[in-house]
């Protein structure tokens, strides 16, 4: 049976990216400079979306709308992403409550008067980036949206496990349970109690339990490569950036005397020692959050452009010297691609360990006793 | 790409504040509350367990002592028959030797007091043979003197071999 689930996913996984395969080889055909745009493929794939993109059907796009909340100067605005018609270039302007919105990679502005030369209603300074302001964006973006799909998930799984213990007698998991217990108990033996110790760690288990299963279903659906999956939450820097906040905070709160007196006033050092350390250990304070968020968005980003990095070199091989070359590379290309899928089903565990574990470090070292010194 | 944008920090935090009090309250309070409440069990039973076993070990213990103490006493209640039985012998052979020496003394002194008399009544037989014999020869000396020299002489070598 598991050899099936698992050839069943690569099957999966072939078929999906041959899709995106497809939108590569479509713009292509319309005569843009082709390395731009594997460049932008990429990034596309990568950053977050107003919308769904499933795929290129005949040309067109297809995609799945999703809600578009906005902000603004005149207050609340909503309306649905389909409105702006697949458009990312700036091309298509919504008007609503008398203002005028416009989409442009990924991201809302408020929309020119008149559009410029190439159609564009937005203004670009050198760098391609454009001048307009923006307002609060609050849509359900595709990251939004797999993030909802996620925490279903993950109440579905751990409600119905914690249910699977009240429907036993003994206490001993039936069905689902018996599959996350011992990943429950991972997190609370092996990250929680070493670093924290037996008797605070309760205090933060649920959290660690939280952050842990959070990151790690995301960054799983990340790596499923079709909808309703595939979006980069876990690769975005708003998502690892607000996590890796909650954790600052939270070790903030519960730091003790001890903790404040190690940042400040390091004990068993000489005084000149502590001043010079003082304000070292300060920086240290938010480098770890920072460094916390950092990694995680890298690792899994990383993974992703790899991934659509080696799909592109077919495509790539295929407009540059010919099919020919583009059939020969294929099997190379994809072949890689499995390597590098297989490494990342690792590297998406072993990331979100990481962030946990780190997580309960900074807890632990905010309430440890110090009973050594 | 590397600019975080607002909406969805503001998202994820409110996901992930909703996520951690739903998990907490629905999945791992009873989850973790069933698995300690396991473990105890598990570690209850096992405790039970080693009492029991201790509990059997001294049992055992007392079994072979009461089994030694009465090895031991069935030793000496022998023991003691056996000396009862000797000193029974022992003292059955004195009464019996005394009685018999009693009884062989009783038989001698029988035996003294029947050779008396027997020895007085043949004195006294002896006594009346001698008359009636010296009856006899005196009637028969009347009548012949030959004859009654004759009988004296024979009485007389008679009386000398006695």
């Amino acid at each position: 049976m598991p050899t099936n689930s698992i050839k069943l996913l690569f099957l999966g996984l072939f078929l999906a990216l041959s899709f995106n395969g497809f939108s590569i080889e479509n713009k292509s055909i319309e005569g843009e400079e082709e390395e731009l745009n594997i460049t932008e493929m990429i990034l596309h794939h990568v950053v977050d979306n107003h919308s769904f993109h499933i795929l290129d059907w005949n040309g067109h796009p297809v995609s799945v709308p999703l809600p578009v909340i906005l902000l603004t100067d005149n207050g609340l605005v909503t309306f649905m992403s389909s409105e702006f018609h697949h458009d990312e270039e700036a091309k298509v302007v919504v008007e609503k409550k008398g203002q005028r919105f416009t989409y442009y990679h990924g991201k809302v502005y408020y929309a020119n008067e008149t559009a410029d030369a190439s159609g564009k209603y937005v203004t670009l300074d050198e760098e391609e980036h454009p001048v307009n302001g923006r307002m609060l964006d609050f849509s359900i973006t595709k990251n939004v949206f797999s993030m909802f799909l996620s925490m279903i998930a993950l109440m579905l799984i751990f409600i119905g496990s914690a249910r699977a213990y009240r429907r036993s007698e003994d206490n001993v998991p039936r069905g689902i349970a018996r599959f996350t217990e011992p990943l429950i108990m991972f997190v609370k033996n092996d990250i929680a109690i070493p670093t924290i110790g037996e008797k605070k760690h309760g205090k933060f288990l649920p959290y660690l339990l939280t952050i842990f299963f959070f990151i790690w279903i995301n960054n799983i659906f990340g790596l499923i490569p079709f909808f309703p999956f595939s979006a980069n939450l876990s690769g975005n820097i708003a998502f690892t950036f607000s996590l890796a906040t909650l954790t600052f905070i939270i070790t903030q709160i519960n730091g003790n005397k001890e903790y404040w007196k190690h940042i400040f006033w390091m004990p068993g050092v000489p005084v000149p020692i502590k001043i010079f350390l003082a304000p070292i250990e300060l920086i240290g304070l938010f480098t770890k959050p920072v460094s916390l968020f950092i990694r995680l968005f890298a690792n899994i980003t990383a993974g992703h452009i790899v991934i659509l990095a080696l799909i592109s070199l077919i495509f790539f091989f295929k407009n540059m010297y010919g099919d020919v070359a583009g059939y020969a590379v294929a099997p190379v290309s994809i072949a890689f691609v499995v390597f590098i899928s297989l490494i990342e089903i690792l590297v998406v565990a072993i990331q979100a360990y990481i962030f946990t574990i780190l997580s309960a470090l900074y807890f632990g070292m905010a309430t440890a006793d110090h009973d050594d010194h | 790409m590397l600019t975080p944008e607002l909406g969805l920090i503001f998202w994820t935090t409110l996901a992930f504040g909703v996520l951690f009090f739903v998990l907490t309250k629905f999945a791992w309070k009873p989850i973790l509350n069933s698995v300690n409440a396991r473990e105890s069990s598990i570690k209850d039973a096992l405790d039970e367990a080693e009492k029991a076993r201790l509990e059997m070990e001294n049992l055992q213990a007392d079994n072979e002592r009461i089994l030694k103490e009465a090895r031991a006493e069935r030793e000496s209640m022998l023991k003691e028959a056996r000396e009862i039985k000797d000193k029974m012998i022992t003292d059955a052979r004195d009464e019996a030797q005394k009685e018999a020496s009693k009884m062989i003394v009783q038989a001698q002194a029988a035996i003294e007091s029947e050779k008396k008399a027997a020895m007085a009544e043949l004195k006294g037989h002896v006594a009346g043979l001698a008359l009636d014999i010296a009856e006899k020869v005196v009637r028969d000396e009347l009548t012949n003197k030959d004859k009654q020299m004759q009988l004296v002489e024979s009485m007389l070598g008679d009386a000398k071999l006695n």
